[in-house]
């Protein structure tokens, strides 16, 4: 059996070949899970791989610039906690497919309507869980810090973020693992990722799991760097369970 | 023709396009009424998917809820669900089952399972044990307890996993067409035959659906709340809510 021109020379809008490049091995004809060819191309997965980073960092590190920014200003005037709570929740609900194709019209294709779509998609979860820590903080260690002469901005920045932390950080690594979930559709804005050559030659086994595969990698080594970091920064969580 | 919404440019078309039935460039009848099988298929897989899924996971996660037992196992689906990315598990189905209703249908269930079943297990395992223990002491079985103590004041917490679950599913099964399941989604990864005014229409409606259920399950979920719990969450949120609870219950007892 000769492989199907189209299929050797059919290119996907991002560069994406969808020539397996074996014609001869069975496994691959049959489209089926070939580990051996997975490993002799992952090289292909390197571009969309990176791009799919880049795409997790900086909607993550965005969202969470402005999901602190929101917190902070609903940790002193109460009232806000509600209506951000909503609009963000709205934010959250929209399915990130249509997000993209909503936004097009005004930011067009490519990165920038990923990475804002993204965004938009992590306040929620890093909102909360801000709130959710500063309200967690103890009573007594807030007056405790009174009591030493803080003010409230030191108040804020030596006792209740640092307090805090456990539960900041628990929001950074849900929103870091389902954004790169969600970045694998960020293709179809134009913004390229793991999705990319998944869908490219979707029929085919070993390519959909050795893009998938490649996303699970990554949602674990982002996961366990921000637990590494999380441990790092809060050396008196660990004093206490030992 | 487009007269009525023009002043809104792409938007307007696109709203067109969501209202009134339209010949495509391809020449086929889309937009309007022709909307409406794909928002059938589209309710009809999500509808499915959840329902099959709650029939698994609900039952697991509030047993092992009851029991306190497989923590372990509902925080790894739940690890899992998170870090394997929806398309993947779509297509994982298209390539090795091929394309169809039910291949599909069962991509979403796995994706519906893992927030309904984390859901289960944390309401029923965060029941006050006291209220169970005095269910206990007042004679109850264990399956008395978990019908008529654990279930009731879990039930909210319950439905919320059902409910993030279909909205989940709801924004995955527009990636149907891309597997051969013609959902809302065809416009959208077929732009070709509808134009990128189906494409815009198609997307503005999945958004209005997926938050149209958000909030009309967000109410359902309010009206199955127990009076007792509403009370108190409506009461004023206090700091050190430890010390608060025990005061309550004296109150209350004498």
């Amino acid at each position: 059996m000769t492989l199907d021109p189209t299929l050797v020379l059919a290119q996907s809008e991002g560069g994406f070949f969808r020539n397996r490049s074996s014609g001869v091995d069975k496994c691959v004809e049959s489209n089926g899970f070939c580990p051996s060819w997975i490993v002799h191309h992952l090289d292909r997965y390197t571009t969309p791989f990176e791009q799919h980073l880049v795409l997790v960092v900086v909607s993550v590190g965005l969202g969470f610039l402005v999901a602190f920014a929101l917190a902070l200003l609903a940790h002193r005037r109460r009232w806000l906690v509600a209506p951000v709570t909503q609009i963000t929740g709205i934010l959250y609900t929209i399915p990130s497919l249509a997000a993209f194709f909503i936004l097009l019209p005004i930011t067009g294709r490519g990165r920038t309507t990923a990475i804002i779509a993204l965004t938009a998609y992590t306040l929620l979860i890093l909102f909360r869980n801000i709130v959710d820590g500063l309200d967690g903080v103890p009573a007594e260690a807030r007056d405790a810090g009174r009591g030493m002469g803080l003010t409230e901005r030191q108040l804020l920045w030596r006792v209740e973020l640092p307090l805090a932390l456990p539960a900041i950080m628990a929001g950074l690594r849900i929103a870091a693992t389902t954004t790169v979930g969600l970045a694998a559709l960020a293709f179809y804005a134009g913004a390229g990722g793991l999705g990319e050559p998944m869908e490219a030659d979707k029929a085919f086994d070993s390519n959909v799991v050795a893009a998938g595969g490649l996303c699970v990698v990554m949602a674990v080594a982002l996961d366990g760097l921000l637990l590494l970091t999380q441990r790092l920064l809060t050396p008196w969580t660990r004093a206490r369970a030992a | 023709m487009h007269a009525t919404f023009a002043f809104l440019g792409e938007l307007g078309d696109a709203i067109h396009f969501i209202f009134v039935k339209q010949t495509s460039r391809g020449g086929a009848e889309v937009g309007g009424t022709q909307l409406l099988p794909l928002l059938r298929e589209h309710v009809l897989i999500t509808v499915v998917a959840v329902a099959a899924a709650s029939a698994i996971a609900l039952p697991l996660g509030t047993w092992l809820g009851h029991t306190g037992r497989g923590s372990f196992l509902v925080i790894s689906v739940t690890n899992a669900g998170r870090a394997v990315p929806s398309i993947g598990v779509v297509f994982l189905f298209f390539a090795a089952l091929g394309a169809g209703f039910f291949n599909i249908t069962l991509a979403l269930v796995l994706l519906a399972i893992p927030p309904i079943l984390l859901n289960a297990y944390t309401g029923v395992r965060g029941v006050d044990p006291d209220t169970v223990d005095a269910a206990r002491g007042m004679g109850l079985t264990g399956t008395q307890i978990l019908s008529r103590v654990e279930l009731p004041l879990a039930l909210p917490l319950i439905f919320g996993g059902v409910k993030t679950s279909t909205v989940n599913v709801l924004a995955t099964a527009t990636l149907g067409p891309a597997a051969g399941v013609v959902t809302l989604g065809d416009p959208i990864i077929n732009p070709s035959s509808y134009g990128d005014a189906g494409r815009l229409g198609a997307a503005i409606v999945v958004a209005v659906l997926a938050v149209g259920a958000e909030v009309g399950l967000s109410a359902v979920q309010r009206a199955l709340t127990p009076e007792g719990i509403k009370l108190a969450e409506a009461a004023p949120r206090q700091r050190g809510l430890r010390l608060a609870v025990p005061k309550r219950r004296i109150a209350s007892a004498s």
